[in-house]
């Protein structure tokens, strides 16, 4: 009898020493979230970038940073509502390979049970491996993939914080408006000058919608076979279709020789308005020296947007101390990312992917909460966040600086550009 | 559309029909003389803008200063070609030929790929950059300049196999190899300089093209789809020929492309093409 009361007592004791541990694990558990990007294979190198924007996120997150202190979760000591749980990052490397992504995106989901996916850079990739979290039930978050079709496919689980091709395409229009709103500059007509592949087809007819709706002249809509041997002739047809405005999307090689044929035959409209690629590369500048000048191109993000933004130069210095490389477009994106996704989880309360999701779609981040030039984070019913825009760059001594959106301008636009003959 | 724009467009076009005049020109003599179509010439043409840009950028050496030596190269190139990999499919079937040279245009862009990274590169600030007016039209230098170097080759060339005896020996090694062998003459020799004479050529577009087109290991390509329809406008393995096709695609490209829409400009020279090929199969200036 004896023995047995010690027996049960010993046993109760146990239990509830088990029961008390299984308490404490609950409250320093940990928060899995599947990250899915291209780690191996051709775009290895900005696969790499954003795996350090990921860690620098999660960091901040989990030991705090004293010197960003506007950042939410600054304080460190993982998610509040939580119970501090610290975010555990489960990394997966899809190669630039859709149908890898889908199979990474399944191994997290099912065999290491993450609350939550990011992903995945490439367009297509992030495609096919929120498909399978789609049918899986579990929140997919994009940061940077641009192709516009991602958010019209009605996902419930689908949710992309950076702008799409599209918006990228409207903020040129506002640009204008905000240009003649703003500064009295006043553009007429706009040629339209896109190369034949799918992004340049796809570019000219948002632009045929676009122009006329906002009120301006089509003057002419040029659409060239991507690596021509000379654009003579096209460079030709604007000449004498005279508009203010030319608005283009080339990749380099292209984007070279028509600027070289510009000058050549002296075609100067007011501006070049370039949609980033070919213009955005390094080479770009380097090649034409002074004749890149004035050209003004969309950007997804800029460093010089910290003179308006301490919280950039910040998280920057961060970034620069532990891995010795700014910020890009790329990396202040995917690690804007997961301090989106990491709010949600904390409103969540919870590590279920049902209440995450509820979590997200009600998501509400201000603008003065963000390394972005966006006016916050906001989710429409497709997922896609309505608040992000693009930035719109001009070169100058073969700079970029940020001239639009004019609250988070570095320098005043110079329009329009000097005519060839003119220039110094 | 006034009469200035016309004006400067049939400029631009005759500038950039002499650059496919010469690409087409090598292209033609190889086929002319061995009956081998050469897949890898864009390719020859690429070298020749590396071999000119690489010039530029460690020794500073203009590339009107270093066409000669880079057109030297390219035909002691064409040569060790021949002498190395052609000659072994003489006579084999055309498939096999197809797929040497086509073999060999896979290699050398996977070559420049590897040693010269796939960036675009361009030389600035050469002699020639800039342009001027003349009249009421602007012409740019670098393409003036090139335009002039590939009239001069292509005179050299028509001098070499009209007026000199070698030039003679090529000429009949093309019309009949049997018949020139019986005269004495060594086909094997007369193949290698076609070889030689055609990867200068197109070296020396190269050269030419360097000053104004940016350089990438591709670059071969955006060239050879329209060397292809010069040369069988022109008829195969006529070096006039090609001359003359070189500068009217030239213009109807660029014309066209102004007239009816730059989207339709290469549209216009492969209906062309076809037509041409339909019609008049021997080319304009071939013989039947």
């Amino acid at each position: 009898m004896k023995t047995f009361a010690n027996n049960f007592l010993v046993r109760a004791a146990l239990l509830a020493m088990g029961i008390g541990a299984a308490a404490i694990a609950q409250a320093q558990q940990e928060v899995k979230i599947g990250v899915i990007y291209p780690l191996t294979g051709a775009a290895a190198s900005s696969g790499a970038e954003m795996r350090d924007a990921l860690e620098l996120a999660v960091d901040i997150i989990n030991n705090g940073a004293r010197s960003v202190a506007g950042l939410p979760f600054a304080a460190g000591g993982g998610l509040p509502n939580l119970k501090g749980a610290k975010i555990k990052l489960v990394f997966a490397d899809h190669q630039g390979n859709p149908q890898v992504g889908a199979t990474e995106a399944e191994r997290l989901i099912t065999q290491e049970k993450v609350s939550a996916v990011m992903g995945a850079y490439f367009s297509n990739v992030t495609a096919t491996a929120s498909m399978v979290a789609e049918r899986y039930k579990v929140p997919f978050l994009n940061a940077e993939s641009s192709s516009a079709s991602l958010t019209q496919r009605g996902f419930k689980w689908f949710f992309r914080t950076t702008p799409h091709d599209d918006l990228f395409v409207r903020n040129q229009f506002e640009f204008l408006k905000d240009l003649k709103a703003r500064k009295g500059i006043d553009v007429k007509s706009i040629a339209t000058f896109n190369e034949n592949t799918l992004w340049g087809n796809e570019t000219t007819k948002l632009q045929a919608k676009l122009v006329p709706e906002n009120g301006y002249t089509m003057a002419r809509q040029i659409v060239y076979p991507a690596k021509s041997t000379q654009l003579t002739s096209e460079v030709q047809t604007l000449k004498a279709a005279a508009p203010t405005v030319v608005m283009q999307s080339s990749y380099l090689g292209d984007a070279l020789l028509s600027m070289k044929t510009y000058k050549e035959l002296g075609f100067s409209p007011d501006m070049i308005l370039a949609n980033d690629a070919g213009f955005s590369d390094t080479e770009f500048t380097k090649t034409l020296g002074k004749d890149a000048d004035y050209i003004i191109s969309r950007e997804v993000w800029a460093l010089d947007l910290a003179k308006n933004n301490p919280l950039i130069r910040q998280v920057n210095d961060l970034f620069m101390a532990k891995y010795k490389i700014n910020f890009t477009g790329n990396s202040s994106r995917t690690f804007t990312g997961l301090m989106v996704l990491a709010d949600a989880i904390n409103r969540a309360g919870s590590t279920e992917p049902e209440a995450i999701r509820k979590a997200l779609t009600e998501t509400d981040i201000p603008a003065s909460k963000l390394i972005m030039p966006w006016k916050g984070v906001k989710f429409d019913a497709d997922g896609q966040n309505t608040l992000g825009q693009g930035i719109l760059v001009q070169i100058m001594n073969g700079q970029n600086n940020t001239v639009w959106p004019f609250e988070v301008a570095a320098k005043d636009v110079v329009w329009p550009m000097p005519k060839w003959d003119q220039r110094k | 559309m006034t009469f200035d724009i016309l004006l400067q467009t049939l400029a631009s076009g005759v500038l950039i029909g002499l650059i496919y005049a010469l690409v087409a020109i090598g292209l033609t003599m190889i086929f002319g003389v061995m009956d081998i179509v050469n897949f890898a010439h864009g390719e020859f043409l690429m070298i020749g803008m590396y071999s000119s840009f690489w010039m530029f950028a460690l020794f500073h050496l203009d590339p009107m200063l270093t066409l000669p030596l880079t057109a030297l190269m390219l035909f002691a190139f064409g040569v060790l070609l021949y002498k190395l990999l052609i000659v072994r499919i003489v006579n084999a079937p055309m498939v096999s030929q197809i797929f040497t040279t086509f073999g060999l245009m896979i290699l050398l862009r996977g070559l420049a790929q590897f040693f010269w990274k796939p960036d675009f590169r361009s030389i600035e600030n050469s002699f020639v950059a800039g342009s001027f007016k003349l009249g009421q039209i602007q012409l740019g230098k670098p393409q003036l300049v090139a335009g002039i170097g590939a009239i001069v080759v292509t005179g050299l060339i028509y001098g070499f196999l009209t007026r000199t005896k070698l030039g003679a020996a090529l000429e009949a090694t093309a019309a009949d190899k049997e018949a020139a062998r019986l005269m004495g003459i060594d086909s094997h020799r007369m193949f290698a300089l076609a070889w030689g004479i055609g990867a200068a050529c197109a070296g020396v577009a190269g050269v030419l093209l360097s000053t104004f087109f940016p350089i990438f290991p591709e670059v071969g390509a955006t060239f050879i789809l329209i060397a292809f329809v010069v040369v069988n406008l022109g008829g195969f393995g006529s070096v006039t020929g090609a001359f003359w096709a070189g500068i009217l695609v030239g213009v109807i490209e660029v014309m066209g492309g102004l007239l009816l829409g730059p989207e339709y400009k290469l549209a216009i020279v492969l209906v062309l093409f076809l037509g041409v090929l339909m019609w008049r199969p021997q080319g304009l200036l071939g013989k039947a």
